[in-house]
């Protein structure tokens, strides 16, 4: 009990400093930006003073971190009134700040349009399951086999057909030339199928490779021959027992997937107009220069993958006692 | 070797060739615009027919050959070289240095979901292909460094390197001399993957406007610009689509296959 509550600890430390170093290169992030931000949002029109009502409004008169240097005046330290604090404070409340162009709150823009994202995620996550389980199953128990082959073959092109040419071609096939589906949007209910497909169809392709080496890496252990010599029919040995211990790298996987497909869900949505967060990062925050939104859209995409993986790693140790005991 | 790695190797080297002969292969200048031929299907004159600005697709796939393997080359070495040395030093001086390397600036760059860190670099920095390859790069090194440090960690405890360690050898001379070409293995296999990668990335971040700006015939920035009219002329989008496709499908072959070859447990299954 005291060791795994020093393991609680120790991770959540961890995922607590991950948390706080990413916050902090996010929010650094907008000094790189090649000369001043003012000028770049405002254009090179922009009057003297309309660039310094900007710099003021959004606090970018005010020096970027605690300390600061440069090659005339060398470390000049600025004490607490710095942006960086200012973010820090902000975000301990729930604010992200205001869009650089919309005066909105990146809060409000982002959980607006996050739950559709999440909802694309969450349905690309099943559309891989759905495809990767049989294939999976069926590829590992009949190693070398045609069905073998095929399954491995088509998981090395779900891999390397990238999401903009799958999208497309669904779009081509499906909308274009059946009608089953609308090209693009997100207004009806039917309107995720093909992004779901799209989105899924790579991690499905992963999911089908690591379910079939699962399969045939619990297939040699010791509990299969003694329920094969127990009598227990192929089918029960592999429903049973292989996929029930099977599945427990799969779950990792998914895990550290979600987040995969939280990022890759900007390219998904951007070939369907899918109105979601990679969408608004991109169109909305990208390509309007709104650095305060991309800032707001980073972070939360990067937090809830942290969270999403740590949770996994949780997951994982429940799931497996030699993982829990070791 | 299977077969899948012999048929990468071959696709990954017809790649290369068209990449380094591209101006003897293409068949027409890849930034000559003929708005008198947009949408042309291929023909005898133009083989995969013309884009929205009646430009060769043929050249622009060739040349788009050169410039995505010289970001994905790029890419790979320099993310290898630093990946390579940071994972060295985490798994070979342990302690302090390898708990603050591998358990906390690692977990960092992890930390962010695939593309979105470099999205967001290119996003700050500017389009531009020295800036996509900085991105790529910056989220590139931890994979080999995590593949370095675990091989470092296997390496060190062998009997040779405490037989060097006994003669008197730095811990320099026994870290490039001893431990680094006996962990060299793993780091072929992450750095073909890497290359896959590199390359979809590389295509990934043209599509969404980020990387190698037009009129440069980058694969994704094709894709791109075809996107609109897939439905009236698909083949402007199909030939640089084939072209990445072949190209990740080729390295992650040629990945998987060394991967098989080089580590005999993988090759039994």
């Amino acid at each position: 009990m005291k060791y795994r509550l020093l393991n609680f600890t120790r991770q959540l430390t961890l995922m607590l400093l991950v948390i706080w170093t990413v916050v902090s290169l996010v929010t650094l992030l907008i000094e790189i930006v090649p000369g001043d931000p003012a000028t770049v949002i405002l254009g090179e029109t922009a009057t003297q003073e309309q660039i310094d009502n900007f710099r003021i409004k959004h606090g970018l008169d005010r020096p970027a971190f605690f300390f600061s240097y440069s090659g005339e005046r060398g470390f000049v330290w600025n004490g607490a009134d710095n942006r960086y604090a200012d973010y820090w404070g902000g975000l301990l409340h729930g604010d992200l700040g205001n869009s650089f162009r919309t005066d909105q709150p990146v809060r409000d823009m982002i959980f607006e349009r996050y739950p559709a994202t999440i909802k694309l995620a969450i349905a690309a996550m099943l559309v891989a399951i759905g495809i990767a389980l049989p294939l999976g199953v069926l590829s590992g128990s009949r190693k070398n086999s045609l069905v073998d082959n095929a399954a491995s073959f088509f998981a090395l092109l779900g891999i390397s057909l990238p999401t903009f040419v799958v999208g497309p071609f669904l779009v081509y096939l499906f909308a274009v030339k059946l009608g089953w589906f609308s090209p693009t949007g997100s207004l009806y209910p039917e309107d995720i199928v093909l992004p779901a497909v799209t989105l899924g169809a790579a991690l499905s392709a992963i999911l089908t490779r690591m379910i079939r080496s699962s399969v045939i890496e619990e297939l040699g252990e010791d509990y299969v021959r003694t329920a094969r010599a127990k009598g227990v029919s192929e089918r029960m040995v592999l429903y049973k027992h292989v996929l029930k211990n099977g599945l427990i790298p799969v779950v990792t996987i998914l895990g550290l997937q979600l987040g995969v497909l939280l990022a890759g869900a900007i390219i998904t949505e951007k070939i369907f107009n899918w109105q979601g967060l990679g969408l608004l990062l991109l169109e909305d925050g990208i390509g309007k220069r709104d650095y305060r939104l991309v800032q707001g859209c980073v972070l939360v995409i990067s937090i809830t993958f942290i969270i999403a993986n740590s949770l996994t790693d949780f997951v994982y140790r429940k799931l497996d006692p030699r993982i829990r005991l070791s | 070797m299977s077969r899948f790695a012999y048929i990468g190797f071959a696709i990954a080297g017809l790649f290369i060739l068209a990449a380094i002969f591209a101006p003897f292969i293409a068949t027409h200048d890849v930034t000559a615009q003929n708005l008198a031929m947009r949408y042309f299907p291929p023909s005898a004159e133009h083989w995969f027919g013309t884009d929205g600005l009646g430009r060769d697709v043929f050249s622009r796939v060739v040349f788009g050959a050169r410039i995505s393997l010289e970001v994905g080359i790029t890419v790979v070495v320099v993310s290898s070289i630093f990946g390579t040395i940071i994972g060295a030093v985490a798994g070979f001086y342990g302690g302090f240095v390898d708990k603050f390397l591998s358990g906390y600036v690692f977990n960092v760059f992890l930390a962010f979901p695939g593309l979105l860190l470099a999205i967001a670099l290119v996003a700050f920095l500017g389009a531009g292909q020295g800036k996509l390859i900085a991105a790529l790069c910056v989220i590139g090194w931890v994979g080999y460094a995590r593949v370095m440090r675990g091989q470092v960690l296997k390496v060190r405890e062998y009997d040779y390197v405490l037989a060097a360690r006994a003669l008197g050898a730095s811990n320099m001379r026994i870290l490039f001399t001893h431990i680094l070409p006996n962990a060299v293995q793993p780091l072929i296999v992450q750095a073909s993957l890497g290359m896959a990668g590199a390359v979809l990335s590389e295509a990934s971040l043209s599509f969404l406007g980020l990387g190698i700006p037009p009129p440069s015939p980058s694969w994704g920035t094709m894709i791109e610009e075809a996107r609109q009219y897939f439905s009236t002329s698909p083949h402007v989008l199909l030939f640089p689509g084939i072209a990445i496709a072949l190209t990740v499908l080729a390295f992650n072959f040629i990945g998987d296959g060394l991967r098989e070859y080089l580590d005999p447990k993988q090759r039994s299954r």
